[in-house]
């Protein structure tokens, strides 16, 4: 039972970095209708910042916030600008050939730009192991759930909450009434891509102590990211956190007690399953469409 | 006249032919083909690096029998398909020599195309199999499992009753792990648990938890070097105290430098450190790091001292012919008093296979602390 408790928590960990990379899925998908698979890149980027910004002398926390700057203009601004905006109009399918072209020209430009071998990446949180009633839980984990979990859950109170947020869910259901109402379209759709890229900033520094920063960290985390929102159901920002914590929770469990070859199936499993019986992904909202 | 001007052409062509023949044998062609990318990204661009310095220092003292090395890179992606294409090119594109890959599982693939364009192939992978399938142009530029083993199994024995064994599931992994059990069988010390991870795996929570499970009184630690600092970093978050023995990945500059604190207290059998008590080491050292601002792993050592013991070779036979180098290199003993490039002294086996002296190391305060040398094999008889 401890077992099961300690491989619990430790997929919990896991699965909320999942979620916040899952959840910038749900927003993009949500705002303009793409989706975005450059979004494993997209958390290998900022690592790389920070770990320039390391480099420079700075200090972890304040590494973090300049490469949280430069995520927005970088991922944000000029994703939008440079691939979204212009290949919107010719429909959803040349984005997404895009954003798969985009992750390969990252993961290269990284590669050849900085270093093929992996880096070493501080730990944001202490090393200290706890020990509860025979579940040895460490730092690491506590802290990465703690601080992946409040981030969904700000994002969310942010979306329902704010005039803003409203505004960014209204041309996200509705462009053209949106429009009409005096929303500003353009703006709230930049502002999605800037939260998504301050998601994949905070995924970065959660994830890439474990994970190494390297050229190709964020080719699993991409996917696995992308199966836990279909799960969860991609137009539900909610279903973004079920999805990533149970993809994150199953994979733990099945590579101890079924074998940690089949660890990387389990998200593919899941997420046939769900296919099959619920298409529109566990919290998901079935969406009948326009003629 | 045409007589004439068929007599002209014919003599044309035939310096043409010469010039050409010349223009081959002024230098000695060599490719290194390495992991630059995939999971080998690590092994592979520190064996390069060794294998360009090597190559650098002689061609500035004048090369082998005064020719220069020519040498490329390629880079195989840790891929044995691609491994073998590139070992294939390499060989229609007539090198003297191959280095690399490093990974066992791309030269098990790589070495049936040097063995077909008959080019010795130094190749930097360490699993018992590369030399039993009776190749005769590979050889290592490190212990096999076959050698390194014998040693390690008896270290274990006097360390534990009970041993936990975790292997990385590839031709390196699997052969390290079968050549470690078959040594262990009958002895004092009883394999508990045996855990498979992933080539590239990023959690290994449930491998070592598996491990603590066991109870084992240390565990066995064979994986790759990225695998091996994510292994160590995990087994600290999970708070193992007991020993964790390896080999040389275990240990590696690289593995320190990720793993950093986590990596303390780690006990590897290593064939090739830089911290080897020995002033030619020390050299080696000092050069890779004035060329590479990095320290050298094994690998490095690895790819520096295969280009000087294929000097050597080239040296003993005096001509520069693959076959006749490749047969020197069975049996050859290379003193390094006399070639000051292969760092210890080393000779070469029927198989391919080298013996030379290594060393116990265990990681404190983040750097490599050699707590015992063990002498060769052959020393031992």
């Amino acid at each position: 039972m401890t077992d099961f408790l300690q491989l619990f928590f430790s997929g919990l960990a896991t699965g909320s970095i999942y979620a916040l990379a899952a959840l910038g899925f749900t927003l993009l998908w949500q705002a303009s209708g793409t989706i975005n698979f450059a979004q494993g890149e997209f958390v290998m980027l900022p690592a790389f910042m920070m770990l320039g910004f390391l480099s420079a002398g700075f200090p972890l926390v304040l590494s973090f916030v300049g490469s949280c700057v430069l995520s927005v203009i970088v991922l944000g601004w000029l994703f939008k600008r440079g691939v979204v905006d212009p290949l919107f109009k010719f429909g959803m399918m040349p984005i997404v050939v895009a954003t798969i072209g985009l992750s390969i020209a990252m993961r290269n430009a990284v590669r050849a730009g900085y270093s093929a071998e992996p880096q070493p990446f501080p730990n944001l949180f202490p090393d200290e192991v706890y020990n509860i009633a025979g579940v040895t839980i460490s730092a690491t984990d506590i802290g990465t759930f703690a601080f992946a979990i409040a981030l969904v859950l700000v994002t969310q109170a942010f979306l329902a909450k704010t005039v803003t947020g409203r505004a960014m869910q209204a041309v996200a259901q509705n462009t053209e009434s949106a429009s009409v109402l005096g929303i500003n379209v353009p703006r709230m759709i930049f502002y999605t891509f800037a939260i998504n890229a301050l998601l994949a900033a905070a995924a970065a520094i959660l994830v890439t102590p474990t994970y190494l920063a390297k050229f190709d960290m964020g080719a699993s985390l991409g996917n696995k990211a992308f199966f836990a929102a279909i799960i969860g159901g991609f137009n539900n920002s909610r279903g973004a956190l079920l999805g990533g914590l149970l993809v994150g929770v199953c994979e733990n469990l099945a590579a101890a007690y079924i074998s940690p070859a089949y660890k990387d199936a389990v998200a593919l499993i899941i997420f046939m399953v769900v296919i099959l019986f619920k298409p529109q992904g566990l919290l998901g909202k079935k969406v009948e469409r326009k003629v | 006249m045409n007589k004439r001007s068929t007599l002209k052409a014919v003599a044309a062509a035939a310096i043409f032919a010469l010039a050409g023949v010349a223009h081959a044998q002024q230098t000695i062609k060599i490719a290194n083909i390495v992991e630059l990318s995939g999971p080998g990204t690590t092994a592979g661009t520190v064996f390069k690096n060794g294998v360009e310095l090597a190559v650098k220092e002689i061609n500035d003292n004048g090369g082998i029998l005064g020719k220069k090395i020519d040498s490329y890179t390629v880079d195989t992606q840790t891929n044995p398909g691609v491994a073998k294409g590139l070992t294939q090119k390499a060989v229609d594109d007539g090198v003297f020599a191959i280095f690399g890959p490093v990974y066992s599982g791309s030269i098990m693939v790589s070495m049936a195309e040097s063995k077909r364009g008959e080019v010795p192939n130094f190749t930097g992978g360490e699993a018992a199999s590369i030399t039993a399938q009776g190749n005769p142009y590979v050889f290592r530029t490190a212990f096999g499992q076959s050698s390194s083993f014998p040693k390690l199994a008896k270290f274990i024995n006097t360390k534990a009753k009970t041993l936990a064994v975790i292997y990385v599931n590839n031709d390196f992994g699997k052969g390290g792990r079968d050549t470690l059990a078959k040594l262990l069988e009958g002895g004092p010390t009883k394999v508990v648990a045996d855990i498979s991870t992933d080539a590239g795996q990023i959690d290994f929570s449930a491998a070592v938890l598996k491990a603590k499970q066991s109870n084992a009184d240390a565990i066995f630690a064979y994986t790759n070097e990225e695998e091996s600092a994510r292994l160590l970093r995990e087994l600290k978050k999970q708070g193992w105290t007991k020993p964790v023995i390896g080999e040389t990945t275990l240990t590696g500059q690289k593995v320190i430098e990720l793993a950093g604190d986590a990596a303390n207290g780690a006990i590897a059998h290593v064939g090739l450190t830089v911290d080897a008590p020995n002033p030619e080491m020390l050299k080696f050292k000092a050069k890779y790091y004035q060329a590479y601002g990095s320290i050298s792993d094994h690998n490095g050592i690895k790819g520096y001292t295969g280009v000087y013991v294929l000097k050597a070779a080239i040296e003993k036979v005096g001509k520069l012919d693959r076959k006749a180098v490749a047969q020197a290199l069975h049996g050859i003993h290379i003193s390094a008093k006399k070639n000051p490039g292969v760092i210890m002294d080393v000779s070469f086996d029927a198989n391919g296979d080298l013996d030379r002296e290594s060393f116990l190391i265990e990681v404190k305060n983040g750097r490599q602390v050699v707590i015992a040398t063990l002498p060769a094999l052959s020393a031992k008889k």
